[in-house]
């Protein structure tokens, strides 16, 4: 059956909660737009998915003092977490043997790049230097939420967030912890718009995946976290189970350190793993929320891997990054989420700004919403570094 | 459940111990702010063509992965795990500065690409052509004993039966400036040079003769100097052994106020001779991995170097020996090691 899920919390450009993601999803409405919080010479060149809330509202909304030095991934991290705790209707968090896992690829850097040069002369920026490395959001938010055992940061790109969520399944399936809490967390950055400009992958338009004339990615930024609880938790609690992860895979495409092979090898390996490991067969997806970048050569690569996988009977699919942008590290979790809303609601979502198939595969995705019976779910994160990783979810 | 190996050990630090057969034999001595270090040569295990484009930390790691490998007589791990403290610093310092300093203007995609904190794990998989789980853990301190206990998990869940795990940081320039900086501001701060390295192993759930099994290991963000005693404790009952078994004890001191915990875990194990190395390679986040490898050397030649004693005697015959490494009084973490 696998490891059960009992508690989400979300905030990216659709929403600042589960509710209001679901309200955007159903909606068809996205959350991509105009840069607003970071100054860069290329905002008028990109749209991004944005969360409107700045870094003083979010101090306000997280109730901590004003001379913290969370950095913006931190503070969107807790608030992610500390929903998906109430989500779950977790207060005694030592009760139970809990553990956090959290994703970045960022870490600290929306500090590091404003103050860097300031570090040597002002004690003011100098508290920003121990907030650089990748594991200061992870610890702060497992501070403040006072998870004290295990907690530890995933790093693996773009596929990052699902890997978080597979070690704590392993995690739970052997008994070193009783509860988990995995994620991961996100926020834009001059680094990284910058850095995805260089590699001239970034469209000036709103994503459109899986078209043929996709013109490349919107950056996003986010957070999420899923509650995982043994199944001995379940019952002692009378938890309600909101779905279970019942696979997942994780391989390595190993063709080019940031591009996706022809034969879509890396994707097609961690989809059959995470198949193997759920004891189905291809047609018991319903759905599959596409990692789908919008950029010419993921997309053209996935569908590679999932006609490989599903031959001529591909299962619904869309990539939700039309909504929200490629969130990053966060991106596995935040389409975890939306996937279990999917599950719980019996909906699926559409690929928004889709108009052609591309012609090497002829693959239409959802463009609307549509309400049926969805059993199963698989979900694709890949990452640089060739990482792949899938995970399915399955109704409880 | 299976049982856990190690293979091979590997190590590239401050002292002689990648391309030397002894065992910190010639000790270099180390002091001032930082320590590079001494790096291989790289052409026999990297081309030079790809050489050219990696930062310090690929290199160590792709060779130290290399050579690991090597010893183990494997082909292909089941699983590519690395822990990194500070990822891949050198390249995000070049592409950051470059930002700054060309005001987002003329910029080259090079750094960037490799500046991604999974770029040692991914450069070893492009190299092998090793399509298997691959992962990247980058939490401080607990980088690399994350990644050993993912390995421990996944050879124990038998997804893998051998893995390639492995420790690396590289020292960067700029930020590890400020990171000493700061800490020589503080009387009680870390006594040792800021250091960097790498460090592989070969895991496995296979048995070999003479085998150097990983008993278990615990990993703890948050403990007390007055509650470590109790998580050692817990440790050692859940693992079915008495305190006075333990013949080494392999601490990471670092000579700053936090060594205290070191001394509570120290007394309770009155049989075991305490082991330092920080002193030797400087402090990093993986620096632990380090540690581990010389817990590997001395249980396979049963010596312990002189340099690395820092309370007891030499012992004759070594069975079991403890890891102990904390930074800063948090990201604590255990592992057993027995021959």
């Amino acid at each position: 059956m696998g490891v059960a899920i009992t508690g989400m919390g979300i905030i990216s450009a659709i929403g600042h909660s589960v509710a209001e993601s679901k309200t955007s999803l159903l909606a068809s409405k996205s959350g991509i737009g105009t840069l607003k919080h970071i100054q860069t010479k290329h905002s008028g060149l990109i749209k991004v998915g944005e969360i409107s809330l700045s870094n003083a509202d979010l101090t306000i909304q997280l109730q901590l003092p004003e001379d913290h030095n969370y950095t913006r991934t931190g503070l969107l991290g807790l608030f992610a977490a500390k929903a998906a705790l109430k989500d779950a209707n977790i207060n005694a968090i030592s009760q139970y043997r809990t553990g956090f896992i959290s994703a970045t690829t960022v870490g600290g850097m929306d500090m590091t790049e404003l103050y860097l040069k300031q570090f040597a002369t002002d004690p003011e920026a100098q508290k920003y230097i121990q907030s650089h490395h990748a594991g200061d959001s992870t610890q702060k938010i497992a501070d403040a939420l006072n998870i004290i055992e295990f907690v530890t940061t995933i790093s693996t790109a773009c596929s990052s967030a699902a890997n978080a969520i597979m070690l704590g399944a392993r995690l739970i399936k052997a008994r070193k912890l009783d509860r988990v809490v995995v994620g991961g967390t996100d926020a834009l950055s001059k680094f990284t718009i910058n850095g995805f400009k260089t590699l001239m992958i970034q469209s000036d338009e709103l994503c459109a995946p899986f078209d043929a004339d996709r013109k490349g990615l919107n950056l996003g930024e986010a957070a999420a976290y899923l509650v995982l609880e043994s199944d001995k938790v379940i019952v002692k609690e009378q938890k309600t189970v909101l779905a279970y992860l019942s696979g997942y895979g994780n391989a390595n495409d190993a063709f080019h350190q940031t591009a996706s092979s022809e034969n879509g090898e890396g994707a097609f390996l961690a989809m059959k793993k995470a198949l193997k490991l759920a004891d189905l067969n291809p047609e018991h997806i319903d759905y599959i929320n596409a990692h789908g970048t919008a950029t010419p050569n993921n997309d053209f690569s996935e569908s590679i891997a999932l006609q490989r996988v599903f031959g001529n009977h591909i299962p619904d699919f869309s990539s939700t990054k039309s909504f929200t942008g490629h969130t990053l590290a966060a991106a596995g979790v935040v389409e975890a989420v939306f996937s279990i809303i999917a599950l719980r609601e019996q909906t699926i979502f559409p690929n928004l700004n889709f108009k052609t198939a591309m012609p090497e595969t002829g693959l239409q995705p959802v463009t609307s919403v549509v309400k049926k019976e969805v059993q199963h779910i698989l979900s694709n994160s890949f990452g640089f570094g060739g990482n792949c990783s899938t995970l399915i979810f399955s109704k409880s | 459940m299976k049982n856990v190996y190690l293979h091979s050990a590997v190590s590239i630090s401050a002292q002689n111990t990648f391309d030397s057969d002894g065992f910190l034999e010639d000790i270099i001595s180390v002091s001032g702010s930082t320590v590079p270090a001494k790096y291989p040569n790289y052409r026999d295990y990297i081309s030079s063509s790809a050489s050219r484009r990696m930062a310090t930390g690929v290199k160590m790691g792709v060779s130290a992965a290399t050579k690991a490998l090597q010893r183990a007589q494997l082909g292909q791990p089941d699983a590519i795990i690395t822990g990194t403290g500070m990822g891949c610093i050198e390249d995000t310092e070049k592409f950051l500065n470059t930002i700054i300093d060309n005001n987002e203007e003329f910029l080259t995609p090079t750094s960037f690409i490799q500046s991604t904190h999974n770029t040692v794990g991914a450069q070893i998989a492009l190299g092998l052509k090793c399509k298997a789980y691959n992962n990247t853990y980058v939490h401080a301190a607990v980088s690399f004993e994350s990644a050993l206990m993912d390995a421990q998990l996944v050879l124990q869940q038998e997804e893998a039966r051998h893995v390639l795990v492995g420790g690396v940081d590289e020292l960067g320039s700029e930020i590890i400036t400020h990171m000493r900086h700061m800490e020589d501001a503080n009387a009680n701060g870390i006594q040792v040079p800021f250091g960097e390295g790498a460090s592989f192993f070969v895991v496995s759930s296979e048995a070999k003769s003479n085998a150097i099994q990983l008993v278990d290991m615990a990993v703890c963000s948050t403990v007390s100097e007055n509650t470590i005693q109790q998580k050692l404790n817990d440790f050692l009952i859940k693992n079915e052994i008495q305190a006075s078994a333990i013949d080494v004890l392999i601490s990471g001191r670092n000579g700053d106020a936090f060594d205290s915990y070191y001394n509570n875990v120290s007394t309770e194990l009155e049989n075991a001779t305490e082991l330092h190395y920080k002193h030797l390679i400087g402090e990093f986040y993986t620096a632990s991995s380090f540690g581990l490898w010389t817990a590997y050397e001395i249980l396979n030649r049963q010596d312990i170097p002189k340099d690395l004693i820092y309370k007891g005697e030499e012992k004759s015959e070594i069975k079991y020996i403890l890891l102990y490494n904390q930074f800063k009084g948090r990201d604590h973490s255990f592992i057993l090691l027995k021959r």
